[in-house]
């Protein structure tokens, strides 16, 4: 399942942060802090995917943004790494400019897309239309 | 688009370009705080705040509390939003509380209430919203409150196809925080028969869900098999335009078939024929795509196609019965490895270990050795270099045993720090495993020593001993490989112990050699003396001894040396007692005592490798069947304040070797002090309420009713004044039988526990106990061995 699910800039600061399992304060800050500053530091020729304690790391770069996935127990690693992309997608859809987005629509998107740690919908108009229904409401 | 509709909230807007626009973190702080005191204003002032206005603050109280500042108040407010009949201010609601409430909250009945409120409305979006924020909180009061609730929405009838698909992963964190409230067999059907919705989202989320609840209940949820296998095969063979919404870059529903072969890894086989040939066919058709020119050359068209395809062969591997199949499936991981990304080799490194494992597929992938070890050498992501090396370790077998130990040994050289014990453990298991010529596994193992000295452990060093010990025929290559490695500059320590002991052992074997002759062993040896640590100065002082026997010309040398005060008058009690002991004994003994005492090591009886428990402990696995014999280990003189290496432990058991003095006290002292105490615990297996036998030494009967109790204690100890095995103490219920060996300053005791009745014995733990005046005098070390 997947654990976590962070945005941030390439100066490491959270842009969006999502927990799937019963962790605060201090503990979170300690996680993010050490997540991001692995993925940082990767270089391209390294693979996507890292160890890190007992979960497993998936990031993506797009340009200026990192977007870090952590799953734990036995997630096929490729699969969260389309899935990162799907919700690029669907993001970009939405607000033109994934830099620039509005941040509780974009929690709205992630919610339809992923809930209690499980890829719930994939398909980019599934997921949009409720939000689309919201804004005439 | 959102920035020209009345509800976005300009204030948050403007609030949000301020934070990203402040130039330092004190800057961010201060805006912060002057927002916080704002909201705080607002939230207390006396006007009631509309829907609106107390949407924007709590919204923003959110951002900030992203921004890293814990926040203490506006849950009221936020519960409030919750009772809102508009959307957008009940969503904000939610947020807020499934973001930052925890479990124990005060207000947490308010919003459960709210909750089952909206369950109840009818409204779609509205039961969403709620279903939503139970998945994210789930705490284990909302379990108990809502536990009839949510199933009943799962699979009504006049759900929407959305809200069914919230409702199971709903569900499924409820199910996690209390199983009981999906009993089995009351939901099972129903929740099953989800696979065959034509709504692919809910197939998904009901995949999910199976998922879990199967891991825990799999007879329950076995006829999810045969749904789930005509589900894949509808998508595998799909045209692409039929799955409109669920393609992905040409790849149907990908998602959704990676989940279903993740369910059917959790069964085996299915029984059914038909239902085998379908899910057979699906396997081909999967692998096929990988075959077929890609749709599109964009990598996540790749990718996903990929990630089917690792997982169909997760899959064939989990099964293990079809031949063709897992060649096939090694094949394409053999393609992988050569891709140019890195991700693709990584993974297929990984599935290939799996696969080197199985009878079936063994042969195929070893074909691949080449561009393994080639991937091994040039690799830059270090990750994927230490997938290579565990899949090298498991396609290891006697053909090609040399070659990849070889191999294993270049990279130790430049290898990560945190990975070189294992691979040292790992190079030593596989060079005693598959060596048909010994004097290769000495050497390997000295080479070893040589490059990662650091972190050869003992039980690897201790292994090459016995090894060289038991077997005639590399002794005396041992002993001159030895004497080679010990001329380097700089040697290891952990090569001065092995070559100490082994020239203290077969050094009389090179001796006849000129550049090897007895007087240049020992001074090459002396001449780390000072180097070492304590423990490698006592072997060294017992491989002194040692020469002298075999040595006689060397006698006054070696003597003149211990008498040093160095040795006589050194701060470590250990040495200064070998010292002592050994330089007496050279003078008082004649030389036929001497060569008794100082007799070539017998060999040691064979016995599984410590050194496999090692790895398998390091890798928190813990192997219950390979323990050594604790009293071997003692027999070596070896190490003296560290206690010999202790395999891999068994839970419940303590784990040490007993070791007593050789000063001639009356053996009744023995036992009578060191009492032997059965007490009930548990620490054997397979209990049977059988005879428990309570105190053997005691005066008191055992409550066993036949009890015949013949106590010939005193008779057998006297026994042990001049031998050392025997019986020791003998009745109807149990026997006891003694075996000991001292070797200088060293004593084995091993006692034997022999079951008599033909019951199995319950609740049987021994107990030594030292008196305290025995206990300056020993230093002791149990083991209790089932």
């Amino acid at each position: 399942m997947i654990r976590f699910i962070l945005l941030v800039n390439k100066d490491g600061q959270s842009r969006l942060s999502r927990y799937y399992y019963n962790i605060v304060g201090e503990d979170r800050q300690n996680l993010e802090r050490d997540v991001i500053s692995k993925c940082l530091l990767r270089s391209k020729k390294e693979c996507s995917f890292l160890e890190y304690q007992n979960m497993m790391l998936i990031y993506r770069r797009y340009m200026s943004l990192f977007f870090i996935v952590g799953v734990g127990g036995d997630e096929n690693e490729l699969s969260i790494l389309e899935f990162i992309q799907n919700l690029v997608e669907t993001f970009d859809r939405y607000f033109n400019d994934v830099i620039t987005m509005n941040v509780e629509k974009a929690y709205m998107i992630l919610d339809e897309m992923v809930l209690n740690g499980h890829i719930l919908e994939t398909s980019k108009n599934r997921v949009l239309a409720p939000i689309y229904a919201t804004e005439k409401n | 688009m959102p920035s020209s509709k009345s509800d976005t909230m300009r204030g948050l807007a403007v609030f949000i370009s301020d934070i990203r626009n402040c130039k330092s973190r004190e800057a961010e702080i201060k805006r912060i705080n002057k927002e916080l005191a704002n909201i705080r204003s607002k939230f207390k002032g006396d006007r009631q705040l509309d829907g609106y206005g107390k949407k924007k603050y709590v919204c923003k109280l959110l951002f900030i509390f992203l921004l890293g500042v814990d926040i203490d108040f506006g849950y009221m407010e936020a519960v409030n939003l919750l009772s809102s009949i508009k959307y957008t201010e009940k969503q904000i609601g939610y947020l807020f509380i499934s973001v930052l409430i925890n479990h124990s909250h005060d207000l947490m009945k308010l919003v459960i209430q709210s909750i089952k409120n909206d369950l109840n409305s009818g409204k779609p979006i509205h039961i969403s919203l709620a279903l939503n924020c139970i998945a994210n909180v789930g705490s284990p009061e909302m379990a108990e409150q809502l536990a009839s609730e949510v199933p009943r929405i799962l699979v009504g009838s006049d759900t929407m196809d959305t809200v069914r698909q919230n409702a199971a992963l709903c569900l499924l964190r409820l199910y996690r925080v209390s199983p009981k409230i999906l009993p089995p067999g009351e939901w099972t059907t129903r929740i099953v028969q989800l696979l065959s919705d034509k709504h692919l989202g809910v197939v998904t989320a009901a995949c999910s869900l199976i998922y879990e609840v199967a891991r825990d209940n799999p007879d329950d949820y076995k006829n999810c098999v045969p749904l789930a296998v005509s589900r894949l095969s509808r998508i595998a063979t799909a045209n692409y335009g039929d799955l409109q919404d669920y393609t992905y870059y040409f790849v149907p529903a990908p998602w959704l078939s990676v989940k279903l072969l993740r369910l059917l890894q959790t069964y085996p086989p299915p029984e059914d024929p038909a239902v085998r040939a379908r899910l057979h066919e699906c396997i081909e058709a999967v692998l096929n795509r990988a075959m077929e020119a890609p749709k599109s050359k964009k990598v996540q068209h790749s990718n996903a196609k990929n990630a089917v395809i690792f997982e169909a062969i997760s899959l064939i591997i989990h099964y293990d019965n079809d031949p063709d199949q897992m060649v096939r499936a090694c094949n394409q991981l053999g393609t992988y490895l050569s891709s140019r990304e890195t991700n693709l080799r990584y993974l297929a490194l990984e599935s290939m270990c799996s696969l080197a494992s199985s009878e079936y597929s063994h042969e195929a992938v070893k074909k691949h050795q080449s561009t393994v070890i080639q991937a091994l050498k040039s690799e830059r992501d270090v990750s994927v270099r230490q997938r290579a090396i565990d899949l090298l370790y498991a396609m290891c077998d006697k053909t090609n045993a040399m070659e990849i130990v070889e191999e294993m040994l270049n990279y130790l050289k430049t290898a990560d720090y945190s990975i070189r014990e294992e691979m040292v453990l790992k190079v030593a298991i596989l060079a005693e495993r598959y060596a048909v010529d010994y004097t290769w596994y000495v050497d390997t193992i000295l080479r070893l020593i040589g490059i990662a000295g650091d972190y050869v452990s003992e039980e690897v060093w201790y292994r090459v001993i016995q090894i060289t010990v038991n077997r005639d025929d590399v002794q005396g290559y041992a002993a001159k490989t030895v004497f080679e490695a010990l001329q380097a500059p700089a040697c290891h320590e952990n090569m001065v112990k092995v070559g100490a002991y082994i020239l203290g052992e077969f050094g009389n074997l090179i001796a006849g050699d000129g550049r090897s002759s007895a007087g240049t062993q020992f001074e090459l040896l002396h001449s780390k003396f000072h180097f070492c640590s304590t423990a490698t100065r006592a072997i060294l002082l017992t491989t002194y001894v040692k020469f002298i026997n075999l040595f006689p010309e060397l006698k006054g040398q070696i003597q003149k040396v211990l008498q040093s005060d160095n040795q006589i008058r050194n701060a470590d009690v250990e040495l200064q007692q070998r010292c002592l002991e050994y330089l007496r004994m050279s003078s008082v003994a004649s030389a036929e005592v001497l060569n008794t005492v100082l007799e070539v090591m017998p060999p040691f009886p064979e016995r599984e490798s410590s050194i496999l428990a090692k790895l398998q402990k390091k890798k928190s696995v813990i192997n219950n069947k390979n323990l050594a014999d604790g009293a071997a280990n003692a027999n070596t003189t070896n190490t003296t304040a560290k206690p010999p290496a202790v395999p891999a432990p068994i839970p419940a058991a303590p784990t040490a070797n007993a070791v007593t003095n050789n000063t001639p006290a009356p053996v009744v002292d023995l036992i009578g002090r060191e009492s032997i105490v059965v007490t009930p615990s548990t620490t054997i297996d397979g209990v049977n309420a059988g005879a428990l036998l309570v105190d053997v030494f005691a005066e008191a009967e055992p409550k066993l009713p036949q009890q015949n109790n013949e106590v010939i204690t005193q008779d057998n100890s006297d026994k042990f004044l001049t031998k050392h095995n025997g019986v020791l103490y003998e009745s109807s219920t149990i026997q006891i039988g003694v075996k000991s060996e001292f070797k200088q300053s060293t004593g084995t005791l091993n006692i034997f526990f022999g079951n008599k009745t033909n019951f199995q014995l319950a609740g049987f733990t021994s107990v030594v106990e030292r008196s305290a005046d025995l206990q300056n005098h020993i230093l002791s070390f149990f083991n209790l061995i089932v």
